[in-house]
């Protein structure tokens, strides 16, 4: 059920709207991936999704896997003392009934090793993986450079 | 001086939102304090010459005149600089024709990578009010010294990124120090800031 509606949403993600569109994994709630767009593909790109976690049991996001990028990771950014510095996240936590966000700013994926430019409009899959509640992949929306959220209608803030 | 005591005294009393704003002062004060205690050279002392992104040569002493808002990053930065660029383009866009009386500058910390051609192509994304700086990293230096900011190269296995100071730096028309928006200050706290400085210049 799981591969057929991973399968579902990837042949149908021609449209960015399905970014905002929210994919259950377990007690996971994944929704509003999204990245920008780059200039070539020399440049590491950035991923960012909010992970809502409606369960009873702590999970942690501890990787993260895709086409478009050779090594992807995750990254933290974090500003000590006026300087920002983007120290890796070997796991993300994603505490029982609370809601994470990887956000400018903050917890990020980083796809180094683009292997193909980013343009803005399209989609492209991200497998993430939990330590509790396994894989999924999501579309992320390839949003405009200036971007600074999914710019999905009900976002939150 | 006085202004910014009117101003912290007159927010105390005008609710959760001017609470904000003093509260928003405050942080920033002591943000200035952590790393080094000294702040920035006036604009008129500072002397480094660099490049923008159009191939025109800079120096700080032609900034004189209109107030200015300058931030370091640079474009293979995947996080903090495009969010910055987009936060100020976003701030240029409230502002709206006001901010054409300001200079705008992104000073890149990795000139290796980032030549004034890359910079145009890079900005040309964001705000054009927004004016690249480029040139050797002897100047560069230079540059980041009299703003009394801070930047390193962190080496990665095939690659590198680079530390630095994420605050918008902010000067008055006449190259006085004028402030710093921090990474992620509220635009209700950012706006005012500019908004002040470009009052006092018109």
């Amino acid at each position: 059920m799981k591969y057929l509606l991973t399968a579902l949403l990837l042949s149908l993600s021609a449209t960015p709207v399905l970014a905002c569109e929210t994919v259950q994994l377990g007690s996971l709630e994944i929704s509003e991936a999204w990245s920008r767009a780059s200039i070539g593909m020399a440049r590491p790109g950035a991923f960012y999704v909010t992970i809502r976690n409606i369960g009873a049991t702590d999970d942690a996001l501890a990787g993260i896997a895709t086409p478009v990028s050779g090594k992807p990771m995750l990254h933290e950014t974090v500003v000590k003392d006026g300087v920002a510095s983007m120290p890796h996240a070997p796991a993300i936590p994603v505490p029982a009934d609370s809601t994470v966000q990887l956000e400018p700013g903050g917890y990020h994926g980083m796809l180094m090793g683009l292997t193909q430019v980013l343009k803005e409009g399209e989609t492209f899959p991200v497998t993430l993986t939990f330590r509790d509640a396994g894989d999924v992949t999501v579309p992320v929306a390839i949003r405009g450079m200036g971007a600074k959220d999914a710019g999905c209608v009900d976002k939150k803030d | 001086m006085r202004r910014r005591t009117l101003l912290v005294i007159g927010a105390s009393g005008v609710g959760a939102l001017a609470f904000t704003l003093g509260l928003g002062w405050w942080q920033n004060r002591d943000s200035l304090q952590p790393g080094s205690a000294l702040l920035p050279l006036p604009i008129g002392k500072m002397s480094f010459t660099l490049t923008n992104h159009r191939g025109v040569t800079v120096t700080p002493s032609e900034w004189i005149g209109r107030p200015t808002m300058v931030f370091f990053g640079f474009t293979w930065c995947p996080d903090v600089c495009p969010t910055t660029l987009s936060d100020i383009s976003l701030w240029l866009q409230d502002l709206g024709p006001d901010a054409d009386r300001m200079n705008i500058f992104l000073v890149s910390v990795d000139p290796e990578r980032d030549t004034p051609q890359v910079l145009a192509d890079y900005l040309s994304n964001f705000d054009p009010r927004i004016t690249g700086l480029t040139g050797s990293l002897a100047e560069i230096k230079r540059a980041v010294e009299v703003f009394r900011a801070t930047f390193e190269k962190v080496p990665r296995e095939d690659d590198y990124t680079i530390d630095h100071t994420a605050g918008v730096f902010l000067f008055r028309a006449d190259g006085r120090f004028g402030g710093i928006i921090d990474y992620h200050e509220d635009r209700r706290v950012a706006l005012p800031k500019i908004q002040r400085l470009l009052k006092a210049a018109s």
